[in-house]
């Protein structure tokens, strides 16, 4: 019956059993020892995974209770919007465990997986104290408290609550932030799939398949059986399989094989056809299915990751700090401050999150009390899925990693050349081995592959295969692949189709028809608008010789970090003004660090001198360099639009630190108003309901 | 045993969505058994509909 009350079943097991946390808390600070200071020759992610698991563990059961119980005030009597507002629909009083289910399914995106490996060239160490501490500290205490404040508030939106919380200059703030931030991860996300396919026919074909593969469960589950998941879901995961299986195939055959072999841009071409036509659709025919396929490959892979290296325990190769820490690292440019905490948002505190956690999941919450297993819990589990990319990309021998993601702008295109770029650094690998590695995996090369799925890919295989028994690699590689593949085009079109229906609200300002979001016209106009949008910064990514990757990905990691200074600006807001001014600095801390990196970052990204970190300075390089003409004619082709992006990259920075700053400013005006008892505004928590459910409010009576 | 295996596919059906027209026809009997229900591929369809007009999945 207590077991209900979360944090009062909590303080029986304090009294109970204190010795139980105190071997918790010396595992994990043995664990964390071995990883950070006593490290030898190699370490073994079995230690990483130890600490992360410890401090989780920690971390919710005090830091996590306590918060919940002192600042928020939980109150299981209280009755939350899904029973009070009941529809049947979007508000439905669901059991916690399936929330929870459905929180992570919904937060945890390719972000986590992506962000790690590429922050992975400074060194395991960097990037796993980050995504431990900005996990607990940072990323769950949002997602908790924006989740608690929607509950408290019908569900209402981040954009909403913003608008209440700071004026109507913080909500418009919070919208055009989500708008672009939306495009930029879909580019950037549809980067790494284009580079993931390029001249692979193995992966293209696979990837390929999951379409007609989606359609056919889509048609299944709207005529044959209507609604019936579990089966659509079935079937279409034997013929994911069968198509992983299918693409080697098709790479060996004579006539096939070519037709799936491309260059990157044919490939973006395809991506932005297929976004534009999965946008316009009907909802169940292809969005629906595949994601349904998605949400079941990822849990189940994430989840067959982790037994795998809990039960090999690999040796990490990469050192714990690289010399890259300095600046000069190949896969994107700028020094460990403040580029770690960008490059890894998803897995340590991601703005996005905030999405998620008001307007969806706080309408299914059934009691306040399962606030802190959805909100806390599932971002740490999201922060372990993190840990585990950083270690299948730390497992591989540094050479081989650093040969996979460096761009062939940095290393050269050529292999002898590449490998021995890479092995002056310090990070031995010869092409003799890149070669076999690449005939393994069943790819004709693996160098230059950025954008992180391959590496990724790669790290993968080999912990499947040898937890496996060993052997087929190419086929674990090519399930890897369609496993990132298959989760990034559900962001894509499920993404593609917020951003619309964001443009038609937008839009209906001005002309009121557009903002009919079922008219067609509008429909199909702003769909274009918005694959035009990100359509163009995939383009320029696939014919920057650099990758790309490198430029989009810190944009949005800094539009990721600025949302969730939103978010912690809208939680500290009102966290003062509903009396819990002492305690703000549960918010107010990360916010404040926040802030700082990513006025930092942006600001190196404006203003550092070197072209490979600052946009204007790329700009002038590439500028300078076309008017000397020392350009290859390849290259100078397409330097005007370069140029153009840099300069358009550095804009876009600029408005992403007002908006920032903004935010923070109307906040700490609001703050300062209700400190000196001029603000007029009211709360807008709803009223208290005593709950009619049995369970925490019936053990009370 | 059984009775465990049942709980556990009731678990997965309501995480999955599975059971939402079950769901939906106990509801719609309850509040209003006058009026006709949607079809499972009527009710499929709108549903699918209302989860993905918003912010469904992240990064």
């Amino acid at each position: 019956m207590t077991g209900r009350l979360g944090y009062h079943a909590g303080m029986n097991t304090r009294t109970r059993l204190p010795w139980l946390w105190i071997l918790v808390a010396l595992i994990g600070a043995f664990s964390l020892a071995q990883v950070a200071v006593f490290r030898g020759e190699t370490v073994n992610a079995a230690w990483l995974l130890a600490a992360a698991v410890c401090i989780y563990l920690l971390a919710y059961r005090f830091y996590a209770a306590w918060i919940a119980a002192k600042v928020l005030c939980i109150d299981p009597t209280r009755a939350t919007p899904a029973e009070r507002l009941d529809n049947g629909r979007d508000f439905v009083t669901t059991h916690r465990w399936v929330v929870f289910g459905h929180h992570f399914a919904a937060i945890a995106g390719p972000g986590p997986l992506i962000g790690p490996t590429l922050a992975a060239q400074f060194g395991y160490l960097p990037g796993t104290l980050w995504i431990l501490a900005g996990g607990v500290l940072g990323g769950a205490v949002q997602d908790m408290v924006v989740l608690f404040l929607s509950t408290r508030r019908d569900g209402r939106s981040i954009g909403q609550m913003a608008r209440d919380e700071l004026g109507n200059v913080g909500g418009a703030a919070a919208l055009v932030g989500t708008f672009l931030i939306m495009l930029i991860l879909i580019a950037v996300l549809g980067l790494v799939v284009v580079n993931a396919m390029k001249h692979s026919p193995w992966a293209t074909s696979t990837v390929a398949a999951t379409i007609p593969i989606a359609l056919v469960v889509g048609l299944y589950l709207r005529y044959l059986r209507p609604g019936r998941v579990l089966e659509g879901t079935a079937i279409g995961l034997v013929l994911l399989a069968l198509a992983v299986l299918g693409g080697g195939w098709v790479s060996t055959h004579e006539t096939l094989a070519p037709l799936f072999d491309h260059d990157a841009l044919p490939l973006a071409g395809g991506v932005i056809v297929y976004g534009f036509a999965a946008a316009v659709l009907p909802v169940w025919l292809l969005l629906a299915p595949r994601d349904y396929l998605s949400t079941f490959v990822k849990l189940g892979t994430v989840l067959l990751l982790a037994v795998c290296i809990a039960v090999l325990r690999p040796e990490i190769h990469m050192p714990a700090v690289t010399q890259f820490v300095d600046g000069s690292g190949p896969i994107f440019g700028g020094k460990l401050f403040p580029f770690v905490f960008i490059t890894i948002a998803c897995g340590a505190i991601s703005g996005f999150h905030s999405l998620i956690s008001s307007g969806t999941t706080p309408k299914l919450i059934a009691s306040e009390a399962d606030i802190r297993l959805v909100g806390y819990g599932s971002m740490l589990l999201e922060s372990l899925v993190a840990v585990m990319a950083l270690t299948a990309a730390t497992v591989l021998e540094p050479g081989v990693y650093f040969a996979i993601n460096s761009p062939a702008g940095v290393v050269g295109a050529d292999l002898t050349q590449a490998v021995a770029t890479i092995s002056g650094w310090g990070f031995p690998v010869t092409a003799a081995q890149m070669q076999g590695l690449a005939e393994q995996m069943g790819e004709a090369t693996l160098l230059s592959r950025t954008g992180g799925a391959p590496s990724l890919a790669v790290g993968m295989a080999s912990i499947l295969s040898a937890a496996f028994g060993g052997g087929l690699l190419a086929l674990w590689y090519h399930f890897a692949i369609m496993f990132e593949a298959v989760f990034i085009l559900t962001t894509l079109d499920a993404g593609t189709r917020v951003g619309r229906f964001m443009l038609q609200d937008m839009l209906g300002n001005v002309v009121p028809a557009l903002g009919r979001t079922s008219w067609y016209p509008s429909v199909l106009l702003c769909s274009a608008l918005v694959v035009a949008g990100w359509g163009y910064f995939l383009y320029v990514g696939v014919i920057d010789p650099n990758g790309g990757v490198n430029i989009l990905w810190p944009l949005f990691g800094i539009s990721n970090q600025m949302l969730a200074s939103i978010a912690l600006a809208v939680a500290t807001g009102t966290l003062v003004r509903t009396g819990k001014g002492r305690f703000v600095w549960i918010t107010a801390l990360p916010l404040a660090w926040l802030a700082t990196i990513t006025t930092w970052a942006a600001g190196q990204k404006l203003f550092s001198e070197d072209p490979r970190v600052g946009f204007l300075a790329a700009a002038r390089d590439l500028a300078d360099k076309l008017a000397a003409g020392v350009l290859p004619p390849e290259k100078a082709a397409v330097a005007p639009q370069l140029i153009f992006n840099q300069q358009l990259d550095a804009v876009l920075t600029t408005l992403f630190v007002c908006v920032l700053w903004t935010v923070i400013a109307a906040m700490l005006l609001g703050v300062q108003r209700h400190l000196a008892g001029t603000c007029t505004r009211a709360s807008s928590e709803a009223s208290y309901v005593r709950t009619r459910l049995a369970g925490p409010g019936a053990i009370s009576q | 045993m059984n009775q465990t295996l049942r709980a556990l596919l009731d678990t997965v059906r309501a995480l999955t969505g599975d059971d939402a027209y079950e769901r939906y026809l106990l509801r719609h009997q309850g509040l209003h058994p006058d009026l006709p229900a949607l079809t499972p591929s009527e009710f499929y369809a709108s549903e699918v509909e209302r989860r993905y007009s918003g912010v469904a999945r992240c990064c």
